[in-house]
């Protein structure tokens, strides 16, 4: 085989793979244009009545509501409680920190299907299942890892002796904190946010045992529709999510990318 | 001694670490050690409100872990759960390599878009993902309608409703995971050998298998340990996917504790779940040593 054709085989490879890859979420696209009540392909028609349908749909708008709610209560919370344990453990001096911030890691390690029965069952007596609370405090606990490890990070990139001039020049140390550190950290306080609000928002494992009746989220909504349903008013209602889930993405992208133009 | 100026007193320690660890003890330790208590639990007790008021749950048995192993059923569900989480690593893994080497080598202006479609699909939910491959899949979808169509079939075939589409799902599902991992890995093995292999007139094929695979394998292992607990825990695709004829842990225990709602059972089958998470997590740990201690 010649070089030529090599390179051109391989290409093809990863395109074939990558249009494996982006399969689903294109074919939901498409699909989201139909109008006929039943799911079929390719398209009868072009047209955004689907979309309307679900902005009309009661059932989708309250699960739009509590998702953004949930999403939002849960990533800022997460966010206070990972940063202030990120700094305990990063300037810390106390016995057992090794343990701790294992303690702050592990939930990474647990499947969400055991923790979602775990959290059912100690949700229940307390009367949290299917309220917003429930789901904010279980959203917590799996993204405090995450806020925690991105924030522990960008504190550990840190440079202390910008701190230490500062307490010399006469900074208290919450003028220290307020003018030097927090500036530095933002990227990360910014990432780790909105992977928070990402994780919350896309999470279906836990919602599906601890809420769905009363305190249903997007893709709780969608699941529960897609078990009995398939028409395209479901695809449109996941075009909407996906992108929903995009801005905030492209956002922050492109605002690092701008400080980065402006910084040279 | 400089240190000591950016040190936060002891009181302000506690106080910072205080509600994080109040957080983790009500989302994490509490709701897994609970699980674990009511999974000892003698008989077959719901908590759950319509099921009448609570029953007073105490007493310690192993009932129902003897009913969990004791049933070949459920043996069979464990070796199914495994398999499928073999299957969707060996087929993910090696899927995705070829796009994280073209990503890791490439130096197209295109590359950080290249990069971002690879690993946004992690940011869509895999409730949306499943209905994607249910409309690629499906009695009247793409695949079936393509052939039919083309007259290479007569009448549709069923691709949904089954462990073909679940693996399948699974595996578009789980692969950017693969991806972003092997891609940190191909990071950090150095082009330089590359570069000399070719000038020493190696082909492209035997730089990939003599060079690259070996310097790669740990993050290929790595890769495969994160599709495969992430394919036994899954259950909204075998659930969507599987259209309630493929069975698996995560569906036995969805099953148990809002179906049947029998709660010490589900707590069993989750700690099996656990107990093999543990198991496979240990073995990957001392693979990876052997691996390091060879190198």
């Amino acid at each position: 085989m010649s070089p030529r054709a090599g390179t051109f085989c391989w290409r093809l490879l990863v395109a074939l793979l990558y249009a494996f890859l982006l399969a689903p979420l294109a074919v939901v696209l498409v699909v989201s244009f139909d109008t006929r009540p039943y799911l079929s392909f390719p398209p009868a028609t072009v047209s955004l009545h689907s979309y309307a349908a679900v902005l009309r749909n009661p059932a989708f708008r309250h699960a739009g509501l509590t998702s953004l709610t949930v999403g939002a209560a849960a990533a800022s919370l997460s966010l206070v409680l990972g940063t202030a344990a990120a700094f305990a453990l990063a300037r810390g001096t106390f016995r057992g920190r090794a343990y701790v911030q294992w303690l702050f890691l592990s939930p990474m390690l647990v499947p969400h299907i055991v923790l979602a029965v775990g959290l059912m069952m100690t949700l229940q007596p307390l009367g949290l299942l299917d309220t917003l609370g429930g789901l904010v405090l279980a959203h917590i606990g799996i993204t405090v890892p995450y806020t925690t490890r991105i924030v522990s990070s960008s504190l550990a990139a840190l440079d202390r002796s910008c701190e230490e001039a500062a307490r010399l020049h006469g900074a208290t140390p919450w003028q220290t904190f307020a003018r030097v550190i927090l500036p530095g950290l933002r990227p990360g306080l910014v990432a780790a946010g909105l992977i928070a609000f990402l994780f919350s928002f896309d999470e279906s494992v836990i919602a599906l045992f601890i809420a769905g009746n009363d305190a249903t989220t997007l893709p709780l909504a969608i699941y529960q529709y897609i078990q009995f349903r398939t028409d395209p008013q479901v695809a449109a209602l996941s075009v909407l999510v996906v992108a929903l889930t995009m801005i905030p993405v492209a956002i922050v992208e492109r605002g690092i990318s701008l400080r980065r133009a402006v910084g040279g | 001694m400089n240190d000591h100026a950016t040190t936060p007193p002891r009181w302000l320690q506690a106080a910072l670490l205080a509600p994080g660890l109040a957080a983790l003890l009500i989302t994490f330790v509490l709701p897994v050690a609970w699980l674990a208590r009511v999974s000892l639990l003698p008989q077959a007790v719901s908590l759950l409100p319509q099921a009448g008021p609570s029953v007073p749950a105490t007493g310690l048995s192993a009932g129902a872990y003897a009913r969990v192993l004791g049933d070949p059923f459920y043996w069979w569900i464990i070796g199914r759960t495994l398999g499928i989480g073999v299957v969707t690593a060996c087929l993910a893994v090696p899927m995705a390599f070829p796009i994280a080497l073209f990503l890791a080598r490439s130096t197209s202006a295109w590359r950080g878009v290249l990069v971002v479609l690879a690993i946004a699909p992690l940011m869509t939910s895999t409730v949306i993902r499943t209905y994607g491959w249910m409309v690629i899949l499906g009695r009247h979808g793409i695949i079936n309608s393509l052939l039919l169509q083309t007259g290479l079939l007569a009448m549709p075939i069923r691709l949904d409703n089954g462990l073909f589409a679940t693996v399948v799902a699974l595996v578009e599902i789980l692969m950017p995971y693969a991806v972003i991992s092997i891609l940190s890995t191909l990071g950090r093995v150095n082009v330089e050998l590359e570069q000399a292999a070719a000038l020493l007139g190696a082909r492209l094929p035997q730089i990939v298998l003599r060079i690259i695979l070996p310097l790669a394998l740990p993050g290929l292992l790595t890769a495969a340990l994160l599709v495969f607990v992430l394919a036994i825990s899954s259950l909204v695709t075998p659930q969507l996917m599987g259209g309630g004829r493929v069975f698996v842990l995560a569906t036995e225990i969805f099953n148990a504790t809002t179906v049947t709602l029998d709660w010490p059972f589900a707590g069993a089958l989750s700690v099996v779940l656990l107990i093999l998470f543990g198991l496979v997590i240990s073995l990957y740990q001392r693979v990876l040593a052997r691996m390091e201690a060879q190198a």
